[in-house]
């Protein structure tokens, strides 16, 4: 009974949420609503049993990468508006809504028509973190490092792509200011 | 009770919110945004049939597409601020520049 009030109230919110951030035109709004959205889908993780997936949904998301996108956002103008002229809006919203049901039911046909297995299936008496654990540092441990690889070369790739502008531009403030 | 339906087509609705958003904004912010909405949709589905199947392979699918959404975030903001220094506009459009 819970869990059907919880499900339905969480659906609302994150239905809602998301569809101020598609339809909304100012980009802060749209960026607070996503914020909120990301928190409200891991309500979803804690009702499924993925406490880890619920944490670290609010860690990583609403903690790294909604502080980035603020981050990135002062470097725009954020208030003035990008015009959009957008033609076909029927089609696009066919399209996309067809489509997207179509890859759902692609990806999830074989797993509703056949019975499918559990490889890892969960232990009696041991918590979602540590089993987590369990699989992640030993079945998936290649993945796992993998993933670390690419994190830090992104890091990298960020910092080059950012900072190197960056030293340009107080120079030329500077030149500017010294032409005044 | 909530089945796994339930979670699917939520998935579905949150999948087809996050399209539209990439294909109709004009805004290379907003494209980010439907994207990141795209991730989480997938998310949700892979956490929903973990549970119901018993089986914890989903749950670390989310994880890995999390660190991936992370890192994208990180190489297309940095690649979004050099176009916007470059160009002075984040349009969509102004990314065709041989007219096509």
């Amino acid at each position: 009974m819970f869990e059907a009030i919880a499900f339905y109230t969480f659906s609302i919110l994150v239905i809602g949420m998301f569809g101020i951030v598609v339809f909304s035109k100012n980009a802060l709004y749209a960026m607070s609503a996503l914020a909120g959205g990301m928190i409200f889908i891991s309500g979803f993780f804690f009702l499924l049993d993925a406490d880890f997936l619920g944490v670290v949904q609010i860690v990583v998301y609403t903690g790294a990468v909604m502080a980035l996108y603020a981050f990135g956002m002062m470097f725009f103008d954020s208030t003035r508006d990008v015009k959009e002229n957008i033609k076909f809006k029927k089609i696009i919203y066919t399209l996309s809504v067809l489509s997207a049901i179509f890859t759902i039911f692609i990806l999830m046909a074989p797993i509703f028509s056949t019975k499918i297995e559990a490889i890892y299936p969960t232990l009696q008496g041991v918590g979602n973190v540590q089993m987590i654990g369990l699989i992640l540092f030993t079945k998936y441990l290649v993945p796992f490092e993998v993933a670390a690889i690419m994190l830090l070369a992104a890091m990298i790739a960020g910092i080059i792509l950012v900072k190197v502008k960056m030293e340009e531009t107080p120079t030329n403030i500077e030149v500017a200011r010294g032409e005044k | 009770m909530i089945t796994l339906t339930h979670y699917l087509t939520l998935t579905g609705i949150l999948f087809s919110l996050g399209i539209v958003g990439v294909l109709r904004r004009k805004n290379l912010l907003m494209l980010f945004f439907s994207t990141e909405i795209l991730l989480n949709a997938v998310n949700i589905g892979f956490a929903a049939v973990s549970k119901y199947y018993g089986d914890l392979s989903g749950q670390i699918f989310s994880f890995f597409i999390i660190a991936i959404a992370a890192s994208e975030v990180a190489v297309g903001l940095g690649l979004l601020v050099l176009w916007y220094k470059r160009s002075g506009t984040i349009d969509l459009d102004s990314l065709q520049m041989m007219k096509g």
